[in-house]
């Protein structure tokens, strides 16, 4: 039951791979001009434009130069960047890595502390501590990211000079040359991601608390935090296992404003470079790994509520 | 027993508890309430809803509902205050001294933790016993508590075992710790009749044993007489009378004690109900049901996957009420669900006034569906709370009659005025009603649509005996007005021998017994109704001992329902079933007079010759001496 369920997910994110590699292809298709006329710029002629899309393939009907694009992503052949001409792979690699150490340090900070004062605030109900978390978790969610990134600029950088404002990272740091190089676009993004965290895990374990189930146990005489911790967590946990998913892959694909904002040489602001220089083929690319990453970790977090229900876990 | 020999447990001392509404006005709930209890004994607290019972019950555990205080008295535990007990201490005292049983016990377990976990839990978080001494006593209340598997139960989860089970599972983790008291919250209310009698057995032998004290809450009078030692009745957060119970359930004195005892649901026996008049007659039923099979799951050569019922026919006479009974599981519910249109049957028709009808209501007539119209059970649940009652009432009034405006308003005063409530009502919230108003609210939605048939689908289980009684009346008065016909489906046997002019007994999918209802209830009995009809409790102590005697029930009450394809399904629980011919064959439908039909491998002669028996398992106490009537061999 459960593995058929497991599974059954698993085919419906593979489909939707599918379906998204379409689209991508249709509106890089349809965008004005296309690689052979970026290549050869002004001085294009039609007897060198039609040369050199025959070189490229580019002369093939649609289907067929789909197909051969899906194969070449599907075996890792992300193709070369038609602007530049480097491989994308190797444009994108150290890119992919920046990103996911970003993004990896971004969860590793924020999804402790969400649940922490997401538990925390549930388990005072009402009084200022749960207010206060209450209160900036709204405020952070109301505050556009740039605004606060900004703001950390102008306070962190500028006015206490204790941070540099960009993250440049070169070869060769120190450990902690390197964490002060993170620590601006790290505290920026556990900002924006924490507040939703932390009222889902809030929001979730409130709605158990009303349960009978939570009532019998303090009949039982059990304590408010074993209360929350065993009774509480893991009946709310579904839908927080959705929020980490949803705010960890805006972490990959979604902080381009943050990534620009402290010149941070992430794969957001790489997809924008190429969106701008018209190479086509890194859109392509970039595009696909963001949909890859959406794909697999809402599969992970679908695939943990189905785990984390016992009645699927253990059926009669 | 007399009460001088025995030690005090709790003392309970003028207690008040009040609740306090939004311009700060203290209500009374509970007025001053003094009573004692003594090791060793169960105290009953009776009443109805609105009474205080589980209020004063939770006391002890010195815990309040939400919005309501403590105002003063107090509740001596071994001489101990728990009231005034500092926070610590009254978290000791929940679970270690007092322990508690909830009414619901699906709802109380949790669903993501270990029965066993859940069991052992509070005596060894109050260090009373190690993890592995309460596991092991967890066990052996397991097997004194008669669940199957004892072993290896505690290793599942709530979901994997049946309710009845759950009941008897929350025993033992009350029982676990080994508490000085149990509070028991109407435990056995929600249950079918033989899995009440299971579970009573069951908590009776366990007080027994243990030594154990406890406080009984419930409102039904024949339960109490067969477990309790003592009895308070309440009423309003007051104590009318309190005694023994054999003075109170033998000689009541107070006249509310005597009301009590009037609404205790009679015993389904024949002639309690009402005959139809004949003015509603007409040639062809409202809605019939012919060999009809439904399940859920995908169709696969009229076959669905799961299979609820099987070649089911029922024919609903207009102006008629049909009953339908049988224990959970058995398929009431999908029979309703499949005459609205809810749930596609596999095979077989459904008519309405002899017109086929599509199996999904999708694919029905807007008239048809107004002529067919669904009661849910829970009012609260089949009300939006964003809507006015006039915005309830109306929209069906709209829908299929296109009333709008003045129009639409005078008839939904009209509707009202049917189900007995005022026209001011028109413009509440269903929040601001009791359970009662509610429930009428909710069948006066469905009556707005000006229906020939209402499926009521346990429509007055909710309620107590009192407000349940007086939805009946209303629906009777209905039936004889506007010549509706009724399809009440409900567990409680009384309420259907009071009200159906016809009775269906349903067994895991299939009718194993129909016909009108002083048929069905007068001897030859299939041997499930005869089940059914012996397992509602009477108001008289020492009848669960006697009942239990009966070979009949030992057999009956210690299976559960099981849906099987071959042979008879009551097979493994009928004290008559013969190997080789009831577990193999369908049984054949039996033909009597009246329309009455029993579907059994006994021929009539058998069933009749086995009423003999019957008599005295319904009437035992009363017949026992008499010779003549002991059954042959």
């Amino acid at each position: 039951m459960m593995m058929q369920m497991a599974l059954r997910r698993v085919w419906i994110g593979i489909a939707t791979m599918f379906v998204v590699s379409v689209i991508v292809f249709i509106m890089t298709s349809i965008l004005p001009g296309d690689v052979a006329q970026i290549v050869l710029g002004q001085s294009a002629t039609p007897e060198t434009l039609a040369v050199l899309r025959r070189e490229l393939g580019l002369d093939q009907p649609a289907y067929v130069r789909y197909f051969m694009w899906l194969g070449d992503m599907a075996t890792g052949d992300l193709g070369t960047s038609k602007a530049g001409g480097a491989a994308i792979a190797d444009l994108i690699g150290g890119r992919f890595m920046n990103t996911m150490v970003l993004a990896g340090l971004v969860a590793l900070i924020s999804i402790p502390i969400s649940i922490f004062l997401g538990l925390w605030a549930a388990m005072h109900p009402g009084t200022w501590l749960d207010r206060t978390v209450t209160f900036g978790t709204l405020s952070t969610i109301s505050v556009p990211e740039f605004f606060i990134a900004t703001l950390m600029v102008l306070i962190l950088a500028v006015n206490l000079h204790w941070l540099p404002s960009t993250a440049m990272l070169r070869d060769n740091m120190t450990f902690l040359e390197f964490m002060r190089g993170m620590a601006m676009p790290i505290i920026t993004l556990v900002i924006v991601v924490s507040a939703q965290m932390i009222r889902m895990t809030r929001a979730g374990i409130l709605n158990v608390m009303s349960s009978p189930y939570i009532e019998m146990a303090i009949l039982k005489g059990v304590p408010r935090g074993r209360i929350i911790l065993r009774h509480a967590f893991f009946n709310a946990i579904g839908p927080i296992i959705n929020v980490i998913a949803l705010n960890l892959a805006y972490l990959v694909s979604g902080v381009v404003i943050v990534e620009t904002i402290f010149a941070y040489p992430g794969l957001a602001k790489l997809m924008i470079d190429g969106v701008q220089t018209r190479d086509l083929p890194l859109v392509q690319a970039c595009a696909m790994i963001f949909c890859g990453t959406y794909v697999i970790l809402i599969l992970i977090a679908d695939i943990g509520s189905i785990v984390s229900n016992p009645r699927l876990r253990h059926p009669k | 027993m007399s009460d001088q020999q025995l030690e005090k447990l709790v003392e309970v001392k003028d207690l008040r508890i009040s609740a306090y509404n939004d311009e700060k006005e203290e209500i009374q709930i509970v007025k001053g309430v003094t009573f004692d209890i003594y090791k060793g004994q169960v105290v009953a607290l009776i009443g109805e809803s609105g009474s205080g019972k589980t209020t004063i019950s939770l006391a002890s555990l010195s815990y309040t509902k939400p919005g309501l205080e403590f105002t003063g008295g107090e509740v001596l535990l071994n001489g101990e205050d728990v009231l005034t007990a500092p926070p610590d201490r009254q978290r000791e005292i929940r679970g270690a001294n007092v322990a508690y049983l909830a009414q619901s016990a699906a709802a109380t377990f949790n669903p993501a933790i270990t029965i066993g976990e859940q069991v052992t839990e509070s005596a060894v978080l109050h260090g009373i016993l190690t993890q592995e001494e309460a596991t092991k006593r967890a066990t052996e209340l397991y097997h004194a508590l008669e669940l199957p598997n004892p072993d290896r139960i505690g290793i599942r989860y709530p979901h994997q075992v049946s309710g009845g089970q759950l009941q008897r599972l929350m025993a033992a983790m009350a029982l676990c710790g080994k508490p000085d008291l149990m509070v028991l919250d109407e435990p056995t209310t929600a249950l079918d009749v033989t899995t009440q009698i299971e579970v009573l057995k069951a908590f009776k032998k366990v007080i027994r044993e243990e030594n154990s004290a406890a406080i009984y809450v419930t409102h039904d009078l024949a339960v109490v007489a067969q477990i309790a030692d003592h009895i308070v009745v309440l009423y309003g957060g007051e104590i009318m009378e309190q005694g023994s119970a054999d003075q109170i359930i033998n000689n009541p004195t107070h006249a509310y004690t005597r009301r009590l005892m009037d609404a205790v649901r009679p015993k389904p026996v024949a002639g309690l109900g009402t005959a139809v008049g004949e003015e509603h007659d007409r040639e062809v039923p409202a809605v019939s049901v012919d060999n009809m099979t439904a399940g859920y799951g995908g169709i696969v050569n009229g076959e669905p996957a799961i299979t609820i019922l099987r070649d089911v026919s029922v024919d609903v006479k207009n102006a008629h009420v049909v009953g339908v009974i049988g224990e959970s599981g058995c398929g009431k519910s999908t029979l309703a669900r499949v005459m609205a249109g809810i749930l596609p049957q596999a095979r077989g028709t459904v008519k309405l006034e002899d017109q086929e009808l599509e199996g999904s209501l999708n694919d029905r007539k807007l008239e048809e569906l107004q002529k067919i119209q669904f009661v849910f059970q829970m009012a609260d649940t089949a009300l939006n709370p964003k809507q006015t009652i006039s915005q309830i009432l109306g929209r069906p009034l709209e829908f299929y009659h296109g009333l709008k405006g003045k129009e639409k308003h005078a008839k939904v005063t009209e509707i009202l005025q049917m189900v007995e409530l005022p026209p001011e009502f028109a413009s509440r919230y269903p929040m601001e009603l009791s359970g009662g108003q509610k429930q009428r609210i909710n069948m006066a939605r469905s009556l707005a649509a000006n229906p020939e048939v209402l499926l009521c689908d346990e429509v007055t289980s909710a309620l107590d005996s009192i407000v349940g009684a007086n939805v009946i009346k209303l629906l009777t008065a209905l039936r004889d007005k506007t010549g509706v016909s009724f399809v009440f489906i409900s567990h409680d046997l009384s309420t259907v021998a009071s009200f159906a002019d016809e009775i269906v007994v349903l067994y895991a999918g299939r009718v194993v017994e129909q016909g009108p209802t002083d048929e069905v209830l007068e001897p030859p009995f299939h041997p499930y109704t005869r089940l059914l009809i012996s397992s509602v409790p009477e108001l008289r102590i020492g009848w669960l001992e006697d009942t239990m005697q009966k070979r009949e029930m030992a057999v009956g009450i210690a299976k559960g329902v099981e849906i099987t394809a071959v042979g008879c399904p009551f097979y493994n629980r009928c004290p008559m079933g013969i190997e080789g011919t009831c577990d193999q064959q369908s049984p054949p439908i039996r033909e009597l007079e009246g329309g009455h039909q029993i579907s059994c491998h006994l021929t009539i002669e058998d069933l009749k010759d086995a009423e003999k028996h019957t008599q005295q398992i319904l009437h035992g106490y009363e017949k026992l001496e008499d010779a003549s009537l002991k059954p042959h061999g």
